[in-house]
């Protein structure tokens, strides 16, 4: 474990994403090579790289359903999965790292809808679980959070006799019930029908808008160039070079980075 | 030759639409069958109806007799009970099959070893011994004066060890069917509950186990029909109020078994047929808000009509005829991609 920085406890506004030296791997095979990456608030990231560069896997570090083997993640100063005291690490129980989940919304590339479940359910159901609010006030907010996704009078369909795009904004509804102040996104339009794109992408351009912090793991450079504050090419378990993505995207400096890019734009 | 002029014009554009007309293929042999099954089924009802061994006027007299409609009662009773402890028992070695804890997988591989690897019946058998191999029941610490003693006999009657043996041979099978009810379902559902910051029972109770239980509700139906069957084996207990049983009894007194057999085939037939049709019912309502091929066709042409995106699978014009309030149907190609 290296971490050069302390926690954050000593800077005014600790960044939303703090990523010191993270490293994940499965069995012998290392997915994560050290990435190091800060994410302010409000700050809108997108994610690069070839399949298997590791983008998928970091995101998932984010909120814990992947655990690091080495380094350091925080959120909000907050480090994920672990409880520091007296200079030691404890592993969180699940209960705590449920509790740190809450905060951080996450976007599947499969959607994941709860397919029992119709729209409104699907977007009710965390807040009235999780958070044990009023069903009444839960459902208000339901459908007011269906109706900025567009899809106010799809509210009881169930997630099959919906598309793929209206389905994926039902799901970013859903993350965004629980009133997330980081909201992840793992290639959110990479399993829809190009012309379902579109829809997606203009609910995420709103968010990004009203000031969400997003970390967008995707293959859309138009949206990269047009919403993203930042954006980082990623190969081979490293971060190869970052910056802002009209210059990343315009003169990229790493040869990796060309012919990658070469293939996309 | 009309024949090569009579073909071209339905592949052309004027016709094709125009409902094929043509000479059915005949099939003779499916008549002859079909006549003959009849013919044979027919000779069997009437030949039943006059051959005196079936004795039918005893058949309606022992169907509604008080001893065998209370047999049926016991019957059923054996059935939930055992079903239901099967049931609890079978989702919990489920759940323990699937535990990431060695020790608790292996006792959950045993239990299944032990009570799928032998018949029901020897099961049932030792049961109806066990006081023999345990006296008494002792309850405290072990090595130590026990705190309460009673005898097996009197705790554990036949009744109540019927429906042990059946129960737990039963949750060996229950296991297994919801053990591939949960693996059934996908693991992204799993990772966005617990990704919106649900627990791990919130993540079984509300998301996996309602799922898999339409994996899981027709074998279990099945489970259930079979059970009411396998009732006809606490004799090995032995415990005798039950439907097969009690008419056997009942013809050992007559000695005219025949009828006594065909009043418990009916019975158990009528039950059977209850529960087909309680099972249909369970399944459909579990298919909910999943496009179910056959049981939902109806329900998916409706939503179709409605959203006007799921009918054309391939055809791929969707985003077209969705509402009037969507914002974007004109941008998607521009945006992004390339």
């Amino acid at each position: 474990m290296s971490g050069s920085t302390g926690p954050g406890s000593t800077v005014v506004e600790p960044p939303m994403v703090l990523a010191e030296q993270v490293t994940k791997s499965f069995g012998s095979n290392e997915v994560l090579k050290g990435i190091s990456l800060e994410v302010r608030r409000g700050e809108v990231m997108c994610l690069v790289g070839p399949s298997g560069s590791g983008k998928s896997t970091f995101l998932r570090c984010i909120n814990h359903l992947e655990v690091l083997s080495a380094g350091r993640l925080s959120v909000d100063g907050e480090l994920i999965g672990y409880r520091e005291s007296n200079g030691k690490l404890y592993e969180m129980a699940p209960k705590e790292a449920a509790k740190q989940r809450r905060d951080i919304g996450m976007v599947f590339q499969r959607f994941n809808l709860f397919p029992h479940m119709t729209a409104l359910q699907n977007v009710m159901e965390a807040p009235l679980r999780v958070k044990g609010l009023p069903k009444a006030k839960v459902e208000a907010t339901a459908r007011d959070l269906l109706a900025r996704v567009g899809l106010a009078d799809r509210a009881d369909y169930y997630p099959a006799h919906l598309s793929g795009g209206q389905q994926q904004r039902v799901a970013i509804a859903r993350a965004l019930a629980m009133e997330p102040k980081l909201m992840l996104f793992d290639e959110p339009t990479s399993a829809l029908d190009p012309e379902l794109v579109g829809e997606v992408l203009d609910v995420m351009k709103g968010l990004a808008k009203e000031g969400m912090t997003m970390i967008v793991v995707t293959h859309e450079m138009g949206f990269a160039r047009e919403v993203a504050d930042s954006l980082v090419f990623m190969d081979a378990g490293v971060v190869v070079e970052s910056g802002l993505p009209s210059e990343v995207l315009a003169n990229p400096r790493h040869a990796r980075t060309q012919a990658f890019l070469s293939k996309v734009l | 030759m009309n024949g090569p002029a009579a073909v071209t014009p339905p592949l052309g554009q004027p016709d094709a639409s125009a409902p094929i007309k043509a000479i059915r293929l005949r099939h003779p042999w499916r008549m002859v069958f079909a006549v003959l099954l009849v013919a044979i089924f027919a000779l069997f009802v009437i030949d039943a109806a006059f051959r005196p061994a079936y004795d039918w006027p005893a058949v309606g007299k022992y169907l509604f007799d008080r001893r065998i409609s209370m047999a049926a009662l016991v019957t059923i009773e054996l059935t939930v009970f055992s079903m239901v402890i099967a049931i609890v028992l079978g989702v919990i070695l489920a759940v323990m099959r699937l535990s990431p804890n060695p020790v608790v997988k292996s006792v959950a591989w045993f239990y299944l070893w032990i009570f799928r690897g032998t018949p029901v019946y020897v099961q049932l058998t030792i049961w109806g011994l066990i006081s023999l191999i345990y006296t008494t029941i002792d309850i405290g610490l072990p090595f130590m004066t026990p705190w309460i003693s009673f005898s097996t006999n009197a705790a554990l009657n036949t009744f109540t060890l019927a429906v042990i043996g059946l129960a737990l041979n039963e949750a060996a099978y229950m296991a297994e069917i919801v053990r591939a009810g949960l693996l059934s379902v996908d693991k992204g559902q799993e990772e966005a509950s617990i990704a919106l910051g649900m627990s791990w029972s919130q993540t079984m109770t509300r998301v996996i186990l309602p799922q898999s239980m339409r994996v899981i509700i027709p074998p279990t139906g099945n489970e259930v029909i079979s059970m009411l069957k396998t009732t006809s084996l606490v004799t090995a207990v032995p415990f005798s109020l039950e439907l097969f049983t009690r008419s056997r009894d009942i013809s050992a007194e007559t000695f005219n078994p025949i009828p006594l057999l065909i009043v418990a085939s009916i019975w158990y037939l009528f039950f059977t047929s209850i529960l087909m049709v309680g099972q249909y019912f369970l399944e459909k309502r579990f298919s909910r808000g999943v496009g179910d091929r056959q049981s939902n066709k109806s329900d998916a042409g409706n939503a179709t009509a409605l959203t006007g995106a799921l009918p054309v699978i391939g055809a791929g014009q969707p985003t077209v005829v969705l509402p009037p309030k969507q914002d974007t149907p004109g941008t998607p190609g521009t945006e992004g991609a390339r």
